[in-house]
């Protein structure tokens, strides 16, 4: 019997976490200044919470119910048009120069862009996804029909020109630690990312609902034959992951001070190369596969902007070289 | 004889006979009944658009993949013309080959994305060409020197081709005989060729086996057809076909940039095209493509009028204002997908 | 004779466009196991899977403790106390074997005095309590999946070949938790290929061909006759170890 030998203990896959430092150190002797260093570490590590934010709900979609979303960008734009509508209905309190002031703006912005998305979300799956489960082909071309539309209604809704938003004004500026200028906003983005990643992991870690969600994406079936409707958990998940779409659009909207009604296609390429990255249906995937991307734009968005989103195209080639399927392969085949 | 040009692969319904006769007497005659600049760039831009829905519609709709990268295979093309002529010079032989060049390198980045990525599911094939394709627009954009960057680049072609050579001193029909017209001919009769040959690629065994490897790739598997195979060689035939594309609108425009080859916003047109025309019915890329070009050129107009007449009502002069026309052409590509299909070319078939 | 706990008359499944179930009629008594024999490709599988509802019935009824089930959902099922295990067992290998068992319990943490006699019937499940399933062995899984469809008392169990490649040490161990829940108010309908298990656990049987029941009666009558074994059973039985 092999009951009696001790189990090989649950090893951590530590390699692909290794790539977030050694990228940043492999960066450093390439940058000429430490202080630039850290400028640009900690502006790629907040843009890569912001890209985490709007790419987990589509990885956990992916996962659960084996459906890619193409139109997953629009949950962004919808998001960050909501929040600068509500941001510049409220320009007061914007300008004030005190943080109760900004966050009377900010808190309301954040919930209507989340809403909005988790919306629109809960409408999409309704209505576009669900006819076509289980065809790929037709989801593809059916959610790039949404794509379409949504971005021309916001068109209509909107208008077709950029829309200039400023920064509150207590998070705009920069610390400086040694001679290091760290703006605000990306240490506010870095705190947001982080406490996104620490709540999700929570709830798929220490809840009964995150013990069916890792269930079901392992085993839809087998969840199902335990008693639980996966329907319902999945239009929740797909809610909750517009909603977070909806709040990394609201945040990229502050951090380009700027919306305008392609961010949700621009977005699709970068969001679709972090999933690649990082194993479709990963979540702790996902993360590192947007910190590593958030990096890899700003180093090499300094050294050479000419390439910078070309450099995480290769980056996914490495990767895919490396480990065919993503840094975190999840389960089913 | 017009069976064996079909490749035996007709029309079936009487409607659509007559619109394609319609679309190929249009673009035949079109020079003499619809004379001016505007109708004569829309009948080019309706020849080019056929063949390169056509060559999209062998990946979507006989092989069931989904590829974002068709409009880098076009602008291959029309890079590859535009290249060879402003840096080699406006001759025959620096025109052939730029096409040569461009036709290789589309085959073999065709054939590396099918090997790398069509053992895999159609999803990831999806991501990964969206990707590899928005490489490629930044690589068009950023080595400028090379392709003008986001200007692009404008060139001359051979003699015979511009519009200043007169063919003939006197004029056909009022319309005057010169390399405009003759440029125009070589683009609709290529097109028209290619069209037909894409014909018979899929009415071909070759084309049957990928019809069976979409219905049931396992099936197809266990019948000893190695599907990676099949599905990389429609993958590489498509590509060439939307090079060809690309070198017949590189001809015809004299120019080549990033907004009329590589955008992304030509992909979703492509989408919408195959989809609206009919998936898997290869008549349906040139259904497809006249009424989306057509549109595209004179829809506007007419939902300007609507939207002047729709003042004063809240939000509809915005849903029809003529920059919205994409709108409604999202909102009938999502009804085809789930209704219809097979798109118009099925709708007329199944009458 | 009271009613079967589960029944089903004329039942067809279709897969695509394969015709499997071509009218299935067999009972499952409300005591006891029956096994469900048959060659490969008989249809044992799609069978369980149709009870269970991950497959559509396209025709027949499906009647489960006196009310038709045939066009419930899964969950709908599992609720009315029917648990599976099927034949790649199922289990969430990213989740340690007490998540697998929680997540199993739909009404709260299972019970102390239940988790016990689980862990005398599969003594793992204990020793490997926080272990993740992906790395059990795969005797051990195939416990845990039993463990995991009998975490709270169930009426009917579905299990699809229980003894599939496990040691012939890990077999009698199979055998003597298959006669412990036979104790039980559990009911269990047991696909199988190893003759020798279906003999030795086994009330009643039923085998099927070609997406039909052929042969319906005791267990003990089908093991005594060498004749009809091999008449139903063929070559596809594997030697009477």
């Amino acid at each position: 019997m092999s009951h009696g030998s001790a189990l090989p203990a649950q090893r951590l896959d530590w390699l692909p976490l290794a790539l977030i430092p050694a990228i940043a150190l492999a960066a450093l002797p390439f940058i000429p200044s430490l202080p630039t260093w850290v400028t640009l570490t900690v502006a790629g590590l907040a843009m890569g919470m912001m890209i985490f934010m709007m790419a987990a709900g589509l990885t956990l979609v992916f996962g659960l119910m084996d459906i890619m979303n193409f139109a997953h960008g629009v949950f962004i734009s919808v998001g960050a048009y909501a929040g600068t509508s509500v941001l510049l209905a409220m320009k007061p309190s914007m300008q004030a120069d005190s943080l109760a002031a900004n966050l009377s703006a900010i808190v309301p912005a954040v919930l209507a862009a989340m809403a909005l998305a988790g919306f629109l979300g809960w409408f999409f799956e309704r209505v576009v996804i669900r006819p076509v489960y289980g065809d790929h082909l037709k989801q593809i071309l059916v959610t790039m029909g949404g794509l379409i539309v949504v971005e021309q209604l916001i068109h209509v809704v909107w208008g077709p020109d950029i829309i200039p938003l400023p920064r509150p004004a207590t998070i705009t500026g920069s610390f400086i630690v040694g001679d290091a200028a760290i703006e605000r906003y990306r240490v506010l983005a870095v705190l947001v990312g982080l406490a996104v990643f620490a709540a999700m992991w929570l709830i798929l870690n220490r809840t009964r609902l995150g013990l069916l969600i890792r269930a079901g994406v392992e085993n839809r079936e087998m969840v199902e034959s335990l008693g639980y409707r996966i329907r319902s958990l999945f239009v929740g998940v797909f809610i909750a992951g517009s909603a977070l779409a909806g709040l990394g659009g609201v945040m990229w909207a502050l951090y380009q001070e700027s919306v305008n009604a392609q961010i949700g296609m621009q977005m699709m390429v970068v969001l679709f190369i972090v999933l690649i990255i990082g194993g479709l249906g990963s979540v702790g995937g996902c993360f590192v596969g947007a910190l590593l991307v958030g990096l890899m734009a700003n180093y090499t968005g300094y050294l050479a902007p000419k390439l910078a989103l070309g450099s995480n195209i290769l980056l996914m080639v490495l990767v895919l070289l490396w480990r065919p399927r993503g840094l975190f392969p999840v389960g089913r085949a | 004889m017009l069976t064996t040009l079909l490749s035996g692969d007709l029309p079936r319904s009487r409607v659509l006979a007559v619109v394609l006769l319609a679309i190929l007497a249009g673009l035949v005659l079109a020079p003499f009944v619809f004379p001016g600049t505007r109708s004569l760039n829309v009948a080019a831009k309706v020849a080019v658009f056929v063949l390169l829905v056509a060559s999209y519609d062998l990946l979507l709709g006989y092989t069931g993949i989904v590829s974002f990268a068709h409009t880098m295979f076009f602008g291959i093309g029309g890079y590859g013309v535009g290249i060879a002529m402003a840096k080699l010079g406006a001759g025959w032989v620096s025109l052939a080959l730029g096409i040569a060049l461009a036709l290789s390198l589309s085959a073999a980045l065709a054939l590396a994305i099918g090997l790398l990525s069509l053992r895999v599911r159609a999803i990831f094939f999806a991501m990964i060409t969206l990707a590899v394709a928005s490489f490629f627009q930044i690589l068009a954009s950023q080595l400028s020197g090379f392709t003008g960057g986001e200007d692009g680049i404008t060139y001359k072609l051979p003699d015979l081709l511009l519009p200043g050579t007169k063919l003939v001193e006197m004029p056909l029909l009022g319309v005057e005989l010169n390399g405009r017209l003759a440029s125009y001919y070589l683009v609709v009769l290529a097109a028209l060729a290619c069209f037909l040959a894409l014909l018979r690629v899929v009415n071909s065994p070759f084309g049957r086996v990928l019809l069976s490897i979409r219905e049931n790739e396992f099936r197809s598997e266990a019948l000893g057809y190695r599907t990676v195979t099949y599905r990389t060689a429609a993958n590489c035939i498509g590509a060439l076909g939307a090079t060809l594309a690309g070198v017949l609108y590189a001809i015809w425009l004299r120019y080549t940039g990033p907004d009329t080859t590589l955008s992304f916003n030509i992909m979703i047109d492509i989408l919408l095209m195959v989809v609206i025309g009919g998936m898997g019915t290869m008549y349906g890329a040139a259904v497809g493509a006249t009424i989306f070009v057509v549109a595209q050129n004179y829809l506007q107009d007419l939902m300007a009028l609507a939207s002047a007449a729709a003042k004063g009502v809240p939000l509809l002069p915005g849903l029809l204002h003529p920059d919205r026309w994409l709108l409604w052409l999202g909102v009938l590509f999502i009804v085809c997908v789930y209704y219809f299909p097979t798109g118009i070319v099925g709708k007329l078939r199944a009458k | 004779m009271a009613e079967a706990l589960l029944a089903l008359a004329g039942v067809n499944t279709h897969i695509g466009q394969y015709h499997i179930l071509q009218g299935v009629d067999f009972e499952v008594p409300r005591a006891g196991l029956t096994m469900l024999l048959g060659r490969n490709g008989a249809g044992k599988t799609t069978t369980l899977r149709t009870v269970m509802g991950l497959w559509q019935a396209s025709a027949g009824a499906i009647r489960y403790d006196g009310a038709e089930i045939t066009r419930r959902t899964t969950p709908e099922r599992a609720r009315l106390g029917i648990a599976y295990v099927p034949e790649n067992m199922g289990i969430f290998a990213g989740l340690t074997v007490r998540e697998n068992l929680l997540l199993a319990a739909r009404s709260g943490p299972p019970e102390d005095r239940r988790l016990e006699w689980i862990f005398r019937l599969f003594p793992a499940m204990q020793k490997f309590w926080h272990a993740h399933a992906g790395n059990l062995s795969g005797g051990q899984k195939q416990m845990l999946a039993i463990a995991r469809a009998i975490v709270e008392p169930r009426r009917l169990l579905l299990v699809d070949e229980p003894t599939k490649g496990l040691a012939p040490s890990i077999i009698a161990n199979m055998i003597e938790a298959f006669r412990e829940l036979k104790r039980t108010e559990t009911s269990l309908l047991v696909v199988e290929q190893n003759f020798h298990f279906a003999r030795s656990v086994g009330d009643t049987v039923a085998v099927m061909d070609c997406g039909r029941i052929v042969h319906a009666g005791r267990m003990a009558d089908l093991a005594a006759d060498d004749s009809l074994q091999q008449k139903l059973l063929g070559l596809s039985l594997q030697a009477h170890q």
